[in-house]
């Protein structure tokens, strides 16, 4: 079985990776994860002023800056894909199935 | 001042007019870093203003600034010693030319006008991202234009660099199939950017009055980039009709009615341009949004006084937006012109209907707009009214002068 963890906060707080791994209680948690084997693949994303939104509409595909938030809307899933830029990851965002009735909201990830 | 010392700064102010947005795009092209770009153009067209007194203005300054910019940017590189700087300063080497650069730069102008509009950078962004890059506008400037400080516009443009870094907001135009949707949010900034010029106050913001000039200039621009998409050519037409008109739009400060401005002192030689520009787009038979809008005010900007404006022509012209960009606020300039084409009960009953719908509620102009017609009627006490609930919802004080005039008439 496999699970996904999806980290969130307000971004209020946002402390550097370096402050991240020297924080005890993210270490514990991490050496936690070891000691399970459980970690798959994880990454830090970047805030959500760098997200961008693409949704297809009677198949003309909407681009907008930032997170597509609705109460009502939940995460159903996740990919990691690489690719050249922003402008691919929205050609490949704007095939999945999702972006006709939901959205795919694309985070850069913190390398 | 001697004569060569103000020739070469006469000459730097020129270049900086005309070549900033050249200078920066080439640089932002080699060196993929926005900061960079624009500190290095700023150090180049600084070295100009010594290296013209001295030793004359060059024969072609842009390629003199950018060759400087280059050459500043490569240094810059050079000395910097982290690894991401190093793997730049690769990419910059191994792409910079040794003899003089090519001047293919129109493209980087409209890469970095679609880069600056790019749908994922916010809104505001955009414009003053725009206007920064491509105008070389401090951002003193900008933030006066848009009423903000200048710590938040500081702000708006330090995050919007950052998104085009950090999301990876490539540099370029884009695929033919993402033209319409990236062009309209390319024209809407231009537009925006011309209005923010247009709907000036006062008439000592002399920043605002730059900015009317400043968006046709990017307009002619992207028109000769993209000379074989009409809605360019629209939107230029449309900004240089309502030029034409601008210096009889206000007198001491209280709005004129079109149909009260000295046509005499209309700007012809705009007219006639904007007119023939128009035409241009028409004929290449894609009509959109702003083509339409243009055929409005060359409507206006032709009909010889008030009484013979082609009243009928701009009713169908404004059924034609609503179609093309539905909004309430084009049902109701569409129901002046039912007005002066089929009565003004007809006009009215539009009105009525709009305000109803209660899409335009605390909108000065529909009020304002009721109000005058009603006067047109005959129907003074109501006319009254509707000027008072105008009055109170006016944004600005030339607008809230006309309506006081008008109320002092009934």
């Amino acid at each position: 079985m496999k699970y996904v963890l999806l980290i969130c906060d307000d971004e209020t707080v946002s402390p550097s990776n370096e402050e991240l791994a020297a924080d005890p209680v993210h270490q514990a948690w991490a050496a936690d994860l070891d000691r399970r084997g459980a970690k798959l693949v994880g990454a830090r994303l970047r805030p959500v002023v760098d997200a961008t939104t693409v949704r297809v509409r009677d198949g003309e595909t909407l681009v907008s800056d930032g997170p597509f938030a609705e109460t009502k809307d939940f995460v159903g899933g996740f990919v990691i894909i690489e690719c050249a830029d922003l402008d691919e990851a929205i050609e490949i965002a704007a095939g999945h199935p999702y972006a006709r009735w939901g959205g795919v909201e694309v985070r850069p990830v913190w390398e | 001042m001697t004569a060569p010392d103000h020739r070469a700064r006469e000459a730097v102010a020129a270049a900086f007019r005309d070549e900033w947005g050249q200078v920066v795009a080439t640089l932002i092209g080699l060196t993929g870093d926005w900061d960079l770009a624009e500190e290095c153009a700023q150090e180049a067209f600084t070295a100009a203003l010594v290296s013209w007194q001295r030793d004359g203005v060059p024969r072609r300054p842009g390629a003199w600034l950018t060759t400087a910019a280059r050459n500043r940017a490569t240094d810059r590189l050079r000395r910097d010693t982290t690894g991401a700087a190093k793997l730049r300063e690769l990419t910059v080497l191994a792409r910079v030319p040794d003899e003089p650069v090519v001047q293919e730069i129109p493209d980087e102008q409209l890469r970095l006008i679609f880069t600056c509009c790019h749908p994922a950078v916010p809104f505001p962004a955009r414009v003053a991202l725009t206007l920064r890059t491509l105008a070389g506008l401090s951002t003193a400037e900008i933030a006066r234009a848009f009423l903000t400080t200048e710590p938040t516009m500081a702000q708006r443009l330090v995050r919007a660099k950052r998104k085009i870094k950090e999301a990876g907001i490539p540099y370029r135009v884009p695929p033919v199939e993402d033209l319409p949707q990236r062009l309209a949010a390319v024209l809407a900034v231009l537009y925006l950017i011309f209005n923010e010029g247009y709907d000036e106050e006062c008439a000592e913001r002399s920043a605002r009055r730059a900015l009317t000039a400043e968006a046709i200039r990017l307009a002619r621009l992207l028109v000769r980039l993209m000379p074989r998409e009409p809605e360019p050519r629209g939107l230029l037409a449309l900004m240089l009709l309502h030029e034409a008109r601008r210096a009889t739009r206000t007198d001491d400060g209280v709005l004129v009615a079109l149909e009260d401005q000295d046509r005499s002192r209309w700007d012809q030689p705009l007219i006639d341009e904007g007119v023939a520009v128009l035409d241009q787009a028409l004929a290449m038979r894609r009509v959109g949004p702003y083509q339409v809008q243009a055929a409005i005010a060359a409507c206006h900007a032709t009909a010889p006084d008030a009484a013979g404006t082609d009243w009928p022509q701009i009713a169908i012209l404004y059924a034609e937006l609503a179609r093309l960009a539905p909004s309430p606020v084009v049902d109701l300039n569409r129901a002046v012109a039912v007005a002066m084409t089929d009565g003004i009960p007809a006009g009215l009953a539009l009105v009525d209907e709009l305000t109803a719908s209660g899409l335009l509620d605390g909108y000065h102009l529909l009020p304002a707009t009721r109000a005058d017609l009603l006067r047109r009627d005959g129907r003074a006490a109501e006319a009254r009214s509707a000027y008072e609930e105008a009055l109170e919802l006016a944004p600005t004080e030339p607008e809230r002068r006309y309506l006081r005039g008008r109320l002092g008439e009934l």
